[in-house]
């Protein structure tokens, strides 16, 4: 199918219609960020990201795209795992308490905009809140309401290496509607994929023609040319043994140098769902909640036991990041917590670069020795 | 039976029964249900997340049913803001409660072995529901013994229950101090001295472990050295903790979540990070 | 009543020693019997004795000025105390107090460091012998300094 502007606009409408609380990419701030969204005029038009490590500046472009950009600081986990939700309220009753469960809000997000690292993303988190024996039920409800509109990648950021992790650039799959923007020969239309029962339905609403085969290899051609065009690649090969291996390996003595331990990384990393908890109570003490709050490897607090910190180094903390990142990740969800999206290159304020950092190690793996160290090398 | 949770983040409501002085600073919850009537279904080993009013929450082991203790028994050590809050229970007052979560002792894995419990401080605490699930089918179990460390006489718990242990059940028990003083007519030394001092046979022996990570691993080493295998010795591990599910990440530790994967770890597959600094 | 010698030879400490050497040691050795409360050496006294313990316990102790004996270690059945009879300047670091009725053999530790000089597989055979369980006590103090059941704050 075929929308041009004009259907994109009444998608935006047809979804509001619906109950959608229709989010996507917008300029605030001098970036390109998720809020809500009443029509097309909200999306940063004409506008593109360049991005390098710990740089990001928007630029104008030379045509009117809408999704002329690549990421930029958010992704979607804030509306399916919202930043802070309060878990429940305790009031205090003579010597005794009660404790007021949270009523569960039903809101419907309708996602715009999607790029395939961020559906990746979206199904990597799926298996963190949903995949275990305990089902995070504010997640499930946001994901389970959802309606995902992707958008294919006209172009990739020099931070992008979603090809060494296999999310992208073209999404297949885990979409209602995904989007291909054309600009050429001043007809600016969207070449759309249909990929749920729900996702044609909101079609039928909706001004669309047909598309011609000819149109689905224009589409397809655009992102197999932004995948031959990205330059960054991260080499993935047994990287869960090779970073098991070198948990006492000297870069990461480097890294640390340079690391300022912000937690920026884990902040835009679109996988990242630490939490933690706070206690509050009012100026009288009868009353108290407790609220969940996104948290980050990289405070000193997160490892507190009795006594001290478990990671108190720079050292240990962003080695428990790339590690989990890239190697416990595997054991734990069986598949890498990073989708090359290259978010924490670009955020990072001394632009450490995980693709850059990986060879290091892997490169001197050889040269280093391990004299009476073998029994480490046995990987679980 | 599972406890009814209705959602895993929030607690339920239970009540103090018995506020139980431990030591000088460590003390036993005995603690009911406010809302439910079925009776409290765990696994020994496992640990549940406790809630002071307006000041948090804390894991803590589940330490019993013992004798003359009906509900379920939850032993803390006073060591923050939470177990301070928790230490001014009284008897019929209100806790907050989620769980109960985490791995267990493997008992019904250890029939027809020895089995040697190694307990540093108030790491006996998820250890007596192990032992008590030993007594339950003592005879499916070659030699029990118990090595029991602490740093001086007034630090140890459950000792009142030691004498039945070994009487009644047939155990061997060896207490051992760090320091003492003179008045002490028990043993100083640290725990893995009473190692000798037991009978097992090694090559038959199952190990469970809780205790701090140094002391686990001096005894591991040593029971390694006479032959148990690695994949009989089982530890407890510790870190910071704060949803208890696998939601939260704190308490990672290499590629597990110390909430769901453990508390309880066969040492084999831990073995790898397992006294690595800083992990 | 067991010999001397069978019962030196099924302490653990002698486990497996050539016989010549078992009669040798057999030469340096008496039974010896201490009464709950007795003490066995006091510090700085000459350490002449190497004490086998065949059963009970006694507590190593060092007494400081204005503060109630500190218990550092016990030993029991099957293991030693002492070991200064073999270094020089050949004293002894604690009090050793019997806590409970202790049996123990004791050997002289002047005949038996005469008798490491004068035969060096001996010597090397009770060195390997005894340098485990000093290392051992060694790392046992480090634990205990660690003070690993402590709060640490």
């Amino acid at each position: 199918m075929i929308i041009d502007r004009e259907g994109l606009d009444q998608l935006i409408s047809v979804l509001i219609g619906m109950g959608f609380q229709v989010v996507g990419p917008t300029v605030r701030d001098e970036a390109i960020v998720y809020e809500n969204l009443n029509s097309i005029n909200d999306l940063p038009e004409g506008w593109a990201d360049e991005q390098e490590g710990g740089t990001y500046r928007l630029k104008r472009r030379s045509d009117k795209a809408l999704f002329g950009y690549v990421v930029g600081p958010h992704s979607w986990k804030k509306f399916l795992h919202p930043p802070e939700r309060r878990l429940f309220r305790a009031n205090l009753k003579g010597g005794d308490f009660e404790i007021i469960p949270e009523k569960l809000e039903e809101p419907k997000f309708a996602f715009l905009g999607v790029r395939s690292c961020e559906l990746h993303a979206i199904a990597i988190q799926d298996k963190v809140f949903l995949g275990g024996e305990h089902v995070d039920s504010t997640y499930k409800i946001r994901r389970e309401n959802a309606f995902f509109i992707a958008v294919q990648c006209g172009q990739s950021a020099a931070t992008c290496f979603c090809t060494s992790m296999n999310t992208g650039p073209r999404t297949e799959s885990g979409f209602d509607l995904a989007l291909t923007e054309i600009l050429d020969n001043e007809h600016h239309h969207f070449i759309v994929e249909v990929g749920s029962d729900q996702g044609n339905a909101v079609m039928e609403k909706i001004l669309h023609r047909q598309a011609t085969g000819e149109d689905v290899m224009e589409a397809k051609k655009l992102t197999e040319e932004v995948a031959a065009k990205m330059k960054r690649t991260l080499d993935t090969t047994n990287i869960k043994e090779l970073l098991y291996e070198n948990l006492e390996h000297p870069q990461w003595n480097d890294i640390a140098d340079r690391c300022m331990s912000c937690a920026n990384c884990t902040m835009v990393c679109p996988t990242c769902f630490c939490s933690t908890v706070e206690d509050v109570t009012d100026i009288t003490g009868d009353h108290a909640e407790r609220w969940q709050k996104w948290d980050s490897c990289f405070t000193m607090d997160f490892t507190h036991i009795h006594g001290g910190e478990v990671r108190a180094s720079t050292k240990s903390r962003y080695r428990q990041w790339l590690t989990h990142k890239l190697a416990s990740w595997q054991d734990q969800f069986d598949s890498s917590g990073c989708v090359g999206c290259g978010r924490c290159i670009t955020w990072c304020p001394v632009a450490i670069d995980l693709t850059e950092e990986i060879p290091k190690i892997r490169d001197s793996e050889n040269q280093i020795t391990h004299p009476g160290n073998e029994a480490r090398h046995e990987i679980p | 039976m599972k406890l009814p949770i209705s959602d895993p983040m929030t607690p339920e409501p239970y009540i103090v029964k018995q506020f139980i002085r431990e030591t000088h600073d460590t003390f036993s919850l005995d603690l009911f249900p406010k809302n439910i009537s079925d009776s409290i279904a765990f696994q020994p080993g496992q640990f549940t997340m406790l809630y002071a009013f307006g000041v948090g929450e804390v894991p803590i082991s589940i330490s019993g049913p013992a004798p003359m203790q009906s509900g379920l028994i939850q032993t803390i050590r006073k060591v923050g803001k939470v177990t301070e809050a928790l230490d001014q229970l009284k008897n019929g007052d209100t806790v907050g409660l989620r769980g109960p979560f985490g791995s267990a002792w493997p008992i019904s894995a250890m029939k027809k072995r020895d089995i040697v419990v190694m307990a540093g401080g108030i790491g006996l605490a998820p250890l007596r529901p192990a032992l008590y699930a030993l007594f339950d089918q003592r005879d499916n179990f070659g030699e029990i013994a118990l090595l029991y460390g602490a740093r001086s006489p007034k630090d140890l718990i459950f000792t009142n229950e030691f004498k039945t242990w070994q009487e009644k059940f047939g155990i061997q028990v060896k207490v051992t101090v760090d320091t003492a003083d003179s008045d002490w007519r028990g043993n100083v030394g640290v725990v893995t001295t009473s190692i000798p001092r037991v009978d097992f046979d090694p090559k038959n022996t199952v190990a469970m472990i809780c205790g701090p990570e140094i002391m686990m691993k001096y005894s591991v080493a040593e029971l390694k050295q006479l032959g148990v295998k690695e994949d009989r010795i089982h530890i407890t591990m510790e870190r910071n903790m704060k949803c208890a599910i696998g939601f939260c990440g704190h308490c990672q530790f290499g590629p597990a979540f110390i909430c769901k994967d453990g508390p309880i770890f066969q040492y084999n597959q831990v073995k790898h990070f397992f006294g690595i600094r800083e992990i | 009543m067991k010999s001397l010698e069978s019962i030196l030879a099924n302490h653990p400490f002698f486990e497996n020693l050539e016989s010549k050497y078992m009669a040798l040691v057999t030469g340096c050795a008496s039974n010896v019997r201490f009464e709950a409360g007795q003490f066995i050496h006091r510090q700085n006294d000459e350490a002449n004795s190497f004490y086998l313990i065949r059963q009970g316990k006694v507590a190593l102790e060092v007494c400081p000025p204005g503060k109630k004996p500190v218990t550092v270690q016990t030993v029991t059945d099957g293991e030693i105390l002492g070991w200064a009879w073999l270094v020089p300047p050949y004293l002894c670091q604690f009090d050793a107090q019997a806590v409970e009725l202790t049996r123990a053999i004791v050997l002289d530790g002047k005949c038996l460091r005469t008798k490491c000089g004068e035969d060096h597989t001996l010597g090397y055979e009770l060195l390997s012998r005894l340098l485990p369980i000093i290392g051992k006590s060694m790392e046992a103090t480090r634990m205990q300094l660690l003070d690993v059941y402590g709060n640490n704050d």
